[in-house]
């Protein structure tokens, strides 16, 4: 595998073609492959399954005959490897569902119904068709598609999946919009469904983009059937629509949003290591311990634990490894080598003396390239000491020939032209570090991904190219000085603010792994919210639960609870802040090298359906409350009837909460249990019962609990009846009738907001949504980072989410804020800004411009400065700066002026030569 | 003297993280495309001030090429917010020096897409050879 360049000859010679899974078998690759065009490492291997050599007895060898660096060897067996290990975390996600076994849509039968996994490849610009939208049947670009929602999901008739998948709603949504942008000609996609569930972080909006501004057709309809349309390969959809007509749409593509299954192997998996599996095979886990198998130190995060999207997988997976962290935390390090370090021999007053390889590539550059021909030419250039030809520049033998020759000819700066320094200039560096050079001092010329391989018909010209960008990258490098880096020390505590269920499970999460622990709450006690749930949606009490999370946190030596207390101040950045916590009146200073945001949420107070004005309108928590508390008006009801998204959903809240539908059916069931004959409603616009969550809905409906549903136009109306009681009238939506229910008691699924947050925001420097929630650094990637370093976020104070999912955030945030902690120094400097203090206006057009809040404004000296902890080295300051005074080091103003000037230097001299002529 | 084709010179700034790379899979799937570019990469598309831009054109490129990530994509978050106004103004301000503004062109692409990698290329390529050399090098040379 070392000696693999990615030049993939051997693909190329090899005669064998097979089915491409990667992309969903609509393209074929060869049996000596890369597993998708982005591989890391990018490393051709050989399916044994497929190649010839293997079938064939020892026959063809072709990738070996033709592979230039020897690295095709056929005696590679597979090898078994005991390891010894203290926790297991088992992160093997899902298989789509597989429509084949599902004849009423005839995905087997007919080319043009496909699968969305299928469709997100005939998107994809690494895809089959490169990207451009065609259908398989005949590679016409469609121009009606239609999405049918639920295959595989929701469903007992046609497989055994009660469960909701969770991600085919948005996954659909998002093909259709880029569908539509795909398309040259105005595309008609029509998305077919039985409920909207868009329930995350900024979902809804993205739901009502796709309708307004797209124009996706959302048809609320469960289709009847799917049949060809004769002499065509166009696609026939019957539909009953809501108002009872029956319509046939044809269409030209039909995309089959198929929903998530655990895979057969894995249910042996979990019997081998003896875990138990729930609904739907996912692993069982208890909503209190939501990444923990029912066996200690096995640990589950991803769609394994139960169908979920990406942000929740991520944070489930930083959960997963807190966890494991928390188990391990007297052996961390015990297993971890030291790099070495090497003597750096100070050049800074040296001229420069620079090196230059040229790479054959074996025949992958020198092919097309005139390698001698560039070596030569480099020769010529200023400062160029010593220039060499490699057959190849990355082998070992070549890295110790580059250490000879810095010290036989004195060199202080290196420059390669190879392949990529997305891949190998960290190679270089180390070998110039190992030579007793800053690792800086390296520049590479790409001339072989953006060179040789380009340009294979025009070799003149491609050696022209090879031959600029050398001078380019001789004319930076010669300007390139060393660059510093430096440790800074990390205080080993964490801040958390916020005493609820996921302040407390941070910081246990924390002090688990060792670590000193403040926690701020503002009110006299801990739980917050928590203490008002009766019951998680799994039917595991709260109570004790919550009991116990307070009893450990207030037991816990490394945890210092700040009761009656806020955050004051916040001075510093990651590894060293200094917090000031006020509690009634007195000011204490913590030190604190990371912190976590966790202030939760609030029940939004409605103006609406006469919430206040009756004691039988509850919401949510307060019907909770009378549950607990068997009042009368809850225990005697005939009737009951729930609204959803009061105040969710709505354009002055343009989010859903999340929550309200399951904690409404799991209210409604609860009602049941008082009294069977109980007439319960729940009106409703989508019912978001997401994930395993379905099952209750489910069991809601065999228990008889009535389900209408309303638009947001015609919202229910609330009257109170003379006797107190209360009339609800709502447009039935299946007869388009009012119909009037006299209710003795009205439950209000109101939104979930969050307070007193800006304040917070500001202290800390991390930015808030619209709708004001703490907003990530990224919304799939990093959902519980901010982008300033050191800062995280975990609960409702992020966005509303049930009791499971904020333990799993907790745990992810402390396993975040354990990775600054557990570090013994921050490494910084490199590629960093950095101001010259003379030449600053103080203008701050710089501090605006950072994503990461690194540069600040010292008013005393009028100048800006950059926190090089905090710098990222994007160098959008830079090239802000009017006065360009600030340096972004290894990109400095000067080396791109003079890479310029270099690009454009032979034009140059021919412009003026016709000047002076 | 015989008439030679117009070989334009571009000079193209690519982000480390998604244009520049998306270059680099276009040589790994072999993709061809004229040769008329030289990269510089720089590590986001906002690194890129409007003073590189017309450094490029002062010294006779005949078009610039920016590269950066998609919306969204940004390794640093939003760098490439500055790209898209500092584009703009630059585009307003060449069209007010009299010179073409579509001789500057940014294009976001992905680190997955050499095909539209190549494809951008050649398209700029085919529109600056429509347009001709740049007339700040015919003044100069005049």
């Amino acid at each position: 595998m070392n000696k693999c360049i990615a030049c993939g000859v051997c693909a190329e010679k090899c005669p064998k073609k097979v089915l491409d899974e990667y992309n969903e078998g609509l393209a074929k690759r060869k049996a000596a492959y890369l597993g998708y065009a982005q591989a890391v490492p990018p490393k051709y291997v050989i399916d044994k399954a497929n190649c010839l050599y293997f079938l064939k007895g020892g026959k063809c060898k072709a990738c070996e005959k033709f592979c230039p660096t020897g690295a095709v060897d056929f005696s590679q067996e597979d090898v078994e490897r005991d390891i010894n290990v203290g926790a297991v975390i088992l992160a093997s996600g899902f298989r789509p569902y597989d429509p084949s076994k599902y004849s009423a849509y005839h995905y087997t039968a007919y080319p043009n119904v496909i699968t969305s996994m299928e469709f997100e490849r005939i998107l994809a610009a690494a895809g089959p068709f490169q990207g451009h939208m065609v259908r398989p049947s005949d590679h016409k670009e469609p121009q009606k598609i239609a999405w049918l929602q639920c295959v595989g999901s929701r469903d007992l008739h046609h497989c055994d999946n009660s469960y909701c998948s969770a991600v085919c709603c948005m996954y659909a949504i998002k093909e259709a919009i880029i569908a539509k942008e795909h398309s040259h000609e105005p595309l008609d996609a029509a998305i077919f469904y039985m409920d909207m569930r868009t329930p995350g972080k900024d979902f809804e909006k993205y739901y009502w983009r796709a309708r307004d501004e797209f124009g996706v057709r959302f048809i609320r309809s469960r289709v009847h059937s799917v049949e060809p349309v004769p002499d065509s390969d166009d696609i026939a959809i019957r539909y009953l629509r809501e108002d009872g007509q029956l319509l046939t749409e044809v269409f030209d593509l039909v995309i089959l949003s198929v929903g998530m299954e655990v895979d057969a192997g894995l249910k042996e998996l979990a019997k081998n290591l003896q875990i138990d599996l729930g609904e739907g095979d996912f692993v069982k886990t208890s909503s209190f311990a939501p990444v923990s198998a029912n066996k200690e130190g096995i640990y589950v995060c991803g769609a394994f634990q139960g169908p979920k999207d990406i942000p929740q997988s991520v944070m489930e997976a930083s959960a997963a490894a807190a966890a494991a962290a928390e188990l391990l935390a007297s052996a961390r390090g015990t297993l971890a080598k030291k790099k070495p370090t090497f003597e750096e021999k100070d050049v800074s007053q040296e001229e420069p003396r620079i090196g230059v390889f040229v790479c054959h590539c074996g025949i992958n550059i020198a092919s097309v390239v005139d390698v001698q021909a560039v070596r030569d030419y480099a020769a010529t250039l200023p400062f160029v000491a010593h220039v060499e030809n490699s057959l190849f520049a990355c082998s070992q033998d070549t890295q110790g020939l580059i250490k000879e020759r810095i010290r036989e000819h004195n060199l202080n700066r290196v420059v390669v032209a190879s392949c990529t320094p997305r891949t190998h200039e960290p190679t270089f560096q180390e070998t110039i570090k190992e030579a007793g050079l800053n690792k800086y001092l390296f520049e590479m010329a790409n001339i072989r991904d953006q060179g040789a391989w380009v340009h294979i018909n025009t070799p003149e010209a491609a050696t022209q190219r090879a031959k600029d960008q050398v001078r380019m990258a001789v004319a930076k490098v010669a300007l390139q000085p060393p660059l510093k880096e430096f440790d800074l020390p990390v205080t080993k505590a964490g801040l958390v603010v916020g005493g609820g269920v996921a302040g407390m499970e941070a910081a246990l999460g924390l002090a688990g792994q060792g670590y000193k622990v403040f926690l701020v709450e503002k009110k006299d006690f801990l739980g917050g919210h928590a203490r008002k749930l009766n019951h998680t949606w799994a039917g595991e009490p709260v109570a004790p639960y919550l009991e116990d999370l307070i009893k450990r946190v207030q037991g816990n030596p490394l945890i210092e609870v700040h009761l009656n207390s806020e955050v004051k101040a916040v001075k510093g950045f990651v590894g060293n802040f200094v917090t000031t916590i006020a509690t009634e009146g007195r000011e204490t200073d913590v030190e604190h090298g990371a912190a976590i945001i966790a202030i939760g949420g609030h029940s939004f107070k409605p103006k609406e359906y006469l919430y206040g004005e009756n004691p039988r309108i509850m919401l949510a928590l307060e019907m909770d409350q009378a549950l607990r508390e068997k009042n009368p008006l809850v225990m005697n009801a005939k009737t009951a009837v729930f609204i959803q998204c009061v105040g969710s959903r709505e354009p002055e809240r343009p989010y859903c909460s999340r929550v309200c539908c399951t904690h409404s059916v799991e209210s409604a069931l609860a009602l049941k249990k008082i009294n069977p004959d109980m007439d319960v409603f729940i009106l409703y616009r989508d019912l978001r019962t997401y994930g395993l969550r379905e099952n209750l809905y489910k069991e809601a409906r065999e228990k008889g609990v009535i389900f209408v549903r309303f638009d947001l136009e015609n919202k229910p109306k609330v009257e109170q009846l003379e006797d107190g009681r209360l009339k609800v009238s709502v447009i039935d939506h299946i007869l388009g009738i009012p119909m009037h229910i006299t209710t003795d008691i009205l439950g209000l699924a109101s939104a979930i907001i969050v307070k007193e947050q800006e304040k917070l925001a500001m202290l800390f420097k991390v930015p808030l949504n619209n709708d004001g929630f703490f907003l990530e650094a990224h919304m799939k990637l990093r959902p519980v980072d901010f982008a300033t370093d050191g800062v995280f976020v975990a609960g409702l104070a992020h966005y509303p989410k049930p009791l499971d999912e904020a333990v799993a955030q907790a745990k992810a945030a402390a396993s975040r804020a354990a990775l600054v902690l557990s570090q013994d120094a921050i490494r910084a400097g490199g590629v960093v800004a950095e101001i010259d203090a003379e030449a600053c206006s103080g203008c701050q057009a710089c501090v605006g411009v950072c994503p990461f809040g690194a540069i600040s404004y010292n008013e005393r000296e009028d100048v800006c400065e950059v926190n090089q902890a905090l710098c990222k080295g994007c160098g959008t300051c830079a090239a802000n700066c009017p006065s360009e005074c600030i340096t972004l080091f290894g990109f400095s103003h000067k080396q791109i002026y003079t890479q310029v000037d270099e690009a454009l230097a032979e034009l140059e001299e021919a412009m003026e030569e016709a000047a002076g002529a | 003297m015989p008439e030679k084709e117009f070989e334009p010179k571009i000079l193209g700034f690519f982000c480390n993280w998604c244009t520049y790379a998306g270059a680099d899979l276009a040589g790994v799937s072999r993709l061809q495309y004229p040769p008329n570019i030289r990269v510089i990469r720089v590590m986001c598309s906002g690194t890129v001030s409007p003073h590189h831009v017309l450094r490029a054109f002062q010294k006779g490129a005949d078009g610039v090429l920016i590269g950066g990530c998609h919306i969204g994509d940004c390794h640093y978050l939003r760098g490439n917010f500055m790209t898209i106004k500092r584009i703009r103004f630059l585009q307003d301000l060449l069209k007010f020096t009299g010179f073409e503004p579509e001789r500057l062109h940014l294009e976001w692409i992905s680190a997955a897409e050499g095909p539209k990698f190549v494809e951008t290329v050649r398209n700029f390529t085919e529109k600056i050879k429509k347009l001709g050399p740049s007339r700040l090098k015919q003044v100069k040379a005049a």
